[in-house]
């Protein structure tokens, strides 16, 4: 035994860590997705917050970058219109391969509460960009998104350990509130 | 705040643009109703009159009468001028009908340079045509839209650049369906 002072791990012979390159540099880009600055309308303040203290995306190595061509990850949070919905598939064509896509909220998903009686509300962003996952509600609260990315972040280790992309988008299901039931409604002051 | 009476502004003003008149909304809130050839020299009156003084525009906006529930039917455009008097304090509303089949009204945009943005968007949404705009563009719809969609017999579109505005197994609802809302 060497110096009992030396906690374990510290020893020089046990921080060398052996593995092969791809699954380190896919480790790091897992960890580190990247999304695009970009929010359209309710759901992007939802997208805020979870940027916020309470659940602190970044944590997730989640920073958002104000350029596209250094994201790697597009979250399409809120309303698009036909006229949005154009400059939305220009930022996706400058984003660098691999690229992924969330749609967030049930405006990008299908149009949301006015996918039937609006003239310019695009009815779903997957018609113009392939959605990787698609996480429902209106809107959705931080959680599902942070599930969203946490099945996102499956598909980016497997794409680049295996080179293989899932095609079948990913759907987030119901999501409980992580802190309790008084985390639905505020509590009843008398 | 207040809404001022219509009443002794149109008095006022009859001499100069004839065509004015007072009148009340549904709701009971006055406004002045003044023909198109009057309107630009009534807002410069209404701008410039020292006990009046409505020197911003607050809104400009419109509304389609066809289907309106009103007594008297019509199918023109009602265009709505709202304006504030920062110096006096007080409200009032102008109003001016366009006919729809020759949709068109003088700029207000040498009076309030503010209505420059909202004429666009009346234009865009209702499709009045401002004589003498600087600069009339669709500002809310993209400048390749086709109609103006406020107008009650706007009729949806069903493709834009070729992408459906429906989802797969989804349909509008049929015309009588939506006229019996
Ligand atoms: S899904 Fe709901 S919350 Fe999100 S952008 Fe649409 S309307 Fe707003």
């Amino acid at each position: 035994m060497a110096d009992p002072q030396c906690r374990p791990g510290n020893a020089s012979h046990e921080q060398i860590h052996l593995t092969a390159v791809d699954e380190f540099l896919a480790w790091g880009k897992e960890h580190s997705l990247f999304y695009l600055l970009f929010a359209t309308a309710c759901c992007g303040i939802e997208l805020m917050q979870a940027g916020g203290p309470r659940y602190d995306i970044d944590r997730l190595g989640m920073i958002p970058r104000a350029t596209p061509r250094q994201a790697d990850l597009m979250i399409v949070a809120g309303t698009i219109t036909h006229k949005m919905a154009e400059r939305v598939k220009l930022l996706w064509d400058q984003m660098t391969e691999p690229r992924w896509v969330v749609s967030m909220g049930s405006c990008a998903n299908s149009g949301g509460p006015f996918s039937k009686w609006s003239y310019s509300v695009l009815n779903g962003i997957d018609k113009y960009v392939p959605v990787d996952v698609y996480i429902p509600g209106c809107p959705p609260r931080p959680e599902a998104l942070i599930d969203g990315v946490m099945a996102l972040r499956e598909r980016v280790r497997l794409y680049r350990t295996t080179g293989q992309r899932t095609k079948t988008p990913h759907v987030v299901a119901g999501i409980e509130p992580a802190f309790g039931a008084h985390h639905e409604k505020p509590e009843q002051k008398t | 705040m207040t809404a001022l009476a219509a009443e002794p502004v149109a008095a006022r003003m009859r001499q100069r643009t004839p065509s004015i008149e007072a009148r009340t909304t549904e709701n009971g809130q006055p406004f002045l109703f003044v023909a198109p050839a009057d309107l630009v020299l009534l807002l410069t009156l209404l701008r410039d009159d020292e006990d009046l003084r409505f020197d911003a525009l607050m809104d400009l906006t419109a509304y389609d009468l066809l289907k309106y529930p009103a007594k008297a039917p019509s199918d023109a455009i009602c265009a709505v001028w709202l304006l504030w008097s920062h110096v006096h304090r007080h409200e009032l509303m102008v109003q001016t009908h366009a006919a729809r089949s020759d949709c068109r009204l003088p700029t207000t945009s040498g009076v309030w340079p503010a209505a420059i943005y909202f004429e666009r968007e009346v234009f865009d949404l209702y499709g009045v045509h401002f004589d003498g705009h600087p600069d009339l563009r669709r500002i809310m719809c993209p400048q390749d839209w086709v109609g103006h969609p406020l107008r009650k017999d706007y009729v949806y579109p069903a493709t834009y650049h070729g992408v459906s505005h429906l989802r797969d197994g989804q349909h509008f609802e049929s015309q009588p369906a939506r006229e019996a809302r």
